[in-house]
């Protein structure tokens, strides 16, 4: 008990004191905790959790130990418990924080180093290298792939397949033009985020998108020279490479010209628009992220700012375009990263509200992970498969033909729990819906 | 701890430091690492392991959600603690018979929200009941705003399984209201696990009341309000609750619920009444009328299902809420009559004066059950929670000495079993020593709990004499 850890963890991410000390131990955010639900062990809730931190920070842990790693990895960082805190507790920043820790102290293997490499250097802020990985993924798997891997009986073989379950029926690259004109008198002007997995397996969301956003009086340009979020990194505890994808992004968007007028200032957009909630999230807490960099905290708070999800964006400012009606029995699944993370909750609703004959029906749990949760169902596959059928069985129950949500992840994840369930059920991103509402 | 494993498989049983760790605390501030953290799924794990910890002269300290605040569920003398996290089943739900039949671990919510569809609920509702469990209830006894009319857990509770600390499997009570013999039914609820494991739970189910009136008062004292407390009950109206809130809590509170708390109100009062909904309107009226006579400078009246709860999540999330004012709370549960309300909340107001302690007060003024929230910061040093308790010691005095009670609802756990000698004459404590030695004559069950302890009330006795 009276063993201290002097090891030093000079990291500047690490979770702070006075994050730890606003948790007050309640309890209040362990029903609201899927891995808490699925393992009932006070480790894999966030309270216990950020008792871990806590215990690291007062040097009575390592922040190498084995079960540090393994709990804080447990976490599907899908930040229910933050919704639940009345403390306020920001348990998002906390848990980066310790898988920074973690990846600052805890020796790794050499081929999971190399995975990292090459999923986090190479293919995410590589649009071109994503699409080609998706491509032949897709590919693969149409060509039957997954029988041959599983036939192999080898337990890597089986994971890959079980990977390429989550790849979509088809992968396209084709996005919006680099500006889409508002149709009518113009109200706003925004930038739009084309995103990694958006960008390179479902362009045509981006598109729809931008369709959506122009039928409303929107003027969408697509920055060049952007690239991944980093939100994904940010979550495996890989700071400094979010970093640089943040600070790449934000001279991308500042210097962004999409006016037939030439330049125009970054202070003259009105938003930047992101439809992936994950992406969303972590843009919004850019500054958060770059705090410490004094030429850059500026410049990602006042970036940060601008920041929009597009259902955020489009129900704040009011759709000008009353859409046609769609005779769907639907029904909305909050991303995590939407409601916990960017505390969205009352405006895709009314969205989907706004679309006549569309039948919306509650979906219980809808505000609970689905298990993607960014690279969660490819490290954790057995916590993520548990998770996703309690989210298929809430849907397979609510009678719904479609479900709404508005994240990549989610879109894979849940139809892949779908189909592996034989349910003919489909997934839809809100922004498709609409374009599809609207018509051409 | 091989033992442990041999017996009950490795995936019931915790360990590594990590795991440890984490049992250590629950929601108040003592805490005490296990030895052992064990992870039953039935009841004849249960019976196994008391058996085994019994050979062994093990201590097995219970752990219901992990939510309680008189550290009841901290292993202060070491051994085992039982997580009942898995066990967690609604058993049965006997809607003729106004019954239900629960594992331990069933979320207090969870309850009347699977009742609810048979247009029923569990009548207790502790402000964490979002998170407590049944079995925890049963320990403490616990009550909740809705107690002042209807009754605290021992009211709703007609039966219990349980394992004795030699492993075996006894049942008290059932379905029916009343049983012939000893009721031991009451002598178990509330006893903290100092008498053995709650492996079941047979309560009552009430039907919803047909509809509710909630109204938030504001004043300008807590002397007024206390007085509008006393006035509603005078009037010989008993409310569903009436729960009080001072300027502090209410900060804190509406940071986390935005509820349209007003922030610079001296004191609120949220009152609610239920019933038929004939002439639930008239009440609500005479009781709107009461608070305007002592002085209610706002009222408002929850409009739609929505804004009722956003006042109630306002309401209960206040201690859960405090980590917004301060790392580190302690709360107090003494009780008092409730026409010394004011008298006694200036005894509060003064103790945390005299300690410079900032001091929150959110509770059931109905019940004239106390809650105040001593803030500190145990970052600026351990003496920082001997300052809390020592002017929570002045308050549960005053309390006692106004004719009250230690604890309301909390337990008096190892925070305030050293003060047990305020209330009981040693022969009253010897009396109750005597039913803990007939159910646990080896002295295994929750150890360190409820009775002053020789080791940690040393110093407590002392001063006492001085």
């Amino acid at each position: 008990m009276t063993a201290t850890f002097p090891l030093p963890y000079p990291n500047a991410d690490a979770p702070g004191e006075d994050l730890i000390a606003r948790c007050v131990h309640c309890g209040f955010c362990l029903p609201t905790c899927p891995t808490f639900a699925v393992l009932g062990v006070e480790m894999d809730s966030p309270r216990g959790r950020i008792r871990l931190m806590k215990t690291v920070w007062e040097r009575r842990l390592g922040a190498d130990a084995a079960g540090f790693d393994d709990h804080i990895s447990k976490c599907l960082d899908c930040r229910a418990c933050e919704t639940a805190c009345p403390s306020g507790v920001e348990y998002g920043k906390l848990v980066e924080g310790a898988r920074s820790q973690i990846v600052a102290v805890r020796p790794r293997s050499r081929i999971e180093r190399a995975i990292r490499v090459a999923a986090f250097d190479w293919l995410l802020p590589h649009r071109r290298a994503l699409g080609a990985f998706a491509s032949i993924s897709v590919l693969a798997k149409r060509l039957g792939a997954r029988a041959v891997l599983r036939a192999t009986h080898l337990r890597a073989a089986g994971r890959m397949a079980d990977l390429l379950d989550l790849v979509p029926d088809r992968a396209s690259a084709s996005g919006p033009p680099r500006i889409v004109r508002a149709r009518g008198e113009r109200r706003a002007r925004v930038a739009l985020l084309r995103g990694c997995v958006m960008g390179s397996v479902f362009a045509p969301t981006n598109a729809a998108t931008a369709r959506v956003l122009a039928r409303n009086g929107i003027e969408v340009f697509v920055p060049d020279d952007q690239t991944c979020c980093g939100a994904l990194h940010a979550h495996a505890g890989e700071r400094d490479r979010a970093r640089a994808l943040a600070r790449r992004n934000i001279a991308a968007f500042e210097k962004a010209e999409g006016s037939e007028r030439g330049r125009a200032p970054f202070e003259s957009v009105d938003a930047v628009i992101v439809n992936a909630a994950g992406c969303g999230a972590a843009m919004k807490e850019y500054g958060w992220l770059l705090k410490d960099d004094p030429e850059w905290s500026t410049r990602a708070s006042a970036f940060a700012a601008k920041v929009k999800d597009a259902t955020e964006y489009l129900a704040d400012i009011g759709v000008r375009e009353q859409p046609r009606g769609l005779g769907v029995r639907a029904t909305w699944d909050d991303p995590c990263h939407l409601l916990h993370g960017q505390k969205v909750r009352e405006q895709p609703r009314a969205l989907l509200a706004a679309i006549p004959e569309l039948e919306l029906i509650p979906l219980a749990e809808a505000d609970w992970c689905c298990g993607s949760a960014g690279t969660y169902n490819v490290t954790q596959p057995d916590l993520a498969r548990a998770v996703l059928d309690r989210k298929v069985g809430h849907i397979l129950r609510s009678g719904a033909d479609v479900v709404i949500t508005a994240n990549p992840g989610c879109l894979m994840q849940i139809q892949a729990g779908l189909r592996a369930a034989g349910s003919r059920v489909t997934v839809v991103h809100l922004m498709d819906l609409l374009d599809q509402a609207y018509g051409p | 701890m091989r033992g442990l494993v041999d017996l009950l498989g490795p995936s019931k049983v915790l360990g590594a430091r990590a795991d440890l760790v984490v049992y250590e605390y629950d929601g108040a501030v003592d805490t005490a690492t296990p030895d052992a953290v064990v992870l039953p799924e039935s009841t004849a794990d249960v019976s196994a392991l008391a058996r085994f910890c019994h050979e062994h002269a093990v201590p097995i300290v219970p752990r219901g959600a992990g939510t309680g605040l008189s550290g009841g569920a901290i292993p202060v003398e070491g051994g085992v603690v039982v997580s009942f996290a898995r066990m967690a089943r609604i058993v049965e739900i006997d809607a003729a018979n106004l019954r239900a039949i629960v594992q331990p671990g069933v979320i207090n919510l969870h309850l009347s929200t699977a009742a609810a569809p048979y247009g029923l609920h569990f009548v207790p509702d502790p402000s964490s009941q979002k998170a407590c469990t049944l079995g925890g209830n049963v320990a403490e006894n616990s009550g909740g705003p809705h107690t002042l009319a209807y009754g605290v857990t021992t009211n709703h509770v007609t039966g219990l399984e349980i394992v004795l600390s030699d492993g075996e499997v006894v049942r008290l009570g059932g379905k029916a209201i009343e049983h012939e013999g000893y009721d031991l039914v009451g002598t178990f609820v509330g006893s903290e696990g100092t008498l053995g494991l709650v492996t079941e739970i047979t309560v009552r189910l009430v039907p919803l009341p047909e509809d509710k009136r909630t109204l938030m008062a504001a004043f300008e004292t807590m002397d007024a309000a206390s007085e509008t407390v006393s006035a509603i009950i005078a009037a010989g109206i008993v409310p569903g609750a009436i729960e009080m809130m001072d300027q502090l809590a209410t900060e804190a509170v509406e940071a986390a619920v935005h509820a349209g708390y007003p922030l610079d109100a001296g004191a609120i009062l949220l009152v609610e009444v239920d019933g038929p909904r004939d002439g639930l309107d008239d009440i609500r009226q005479r009781i709107e009328t009461i608070c305007r006579e002592n002085g209610a400078r706002s009222i408002r009246i929850a409009a739609t299902a929505l804004e009722r709860e956003r006042l109630w999540a306002g309401r209960k999330g206040a201690f859960a809420a405090m980590g917004r004012l301060s790392p580190d709370y302690y709360v107090q549960d003494g009780v008092i009559p409730r026409t010394r309300l004011p008298e006694i909340l200036r005894v509060v107001k003064g103790a945390g004066e005299r300690h410079h302690l900032r001091v929150a007060n959110v509770f059931h003024a109905g019940d004239g059950n106390l809650h105040p929230l001593i803030l500190f910061d145990l970052r600026d040093g351990p003496e920082e929670l001997e300052r809390a308790k020592a002017a929570g010691l002045e308050i549960l005095t005053a309390c006692v000495e106004a004719g009250g009670s230690l604890t309301g609802e909390h337990g008096i756990g190892m925070e305030k079993n050293c003060y047990m000698p305020l209330q009981f004459a040693a022969q009253d404590l010897a009396a109750m020593r005597r039913v803990k030695e007939a159910f646990d004559p080896a002295g295994l069950m929750n150890p360190g709990k409820v009775f002053p302890t020789p080791s940690r009330c040393r110093e407590f006795v002392l001063a006492a004499a001085r």
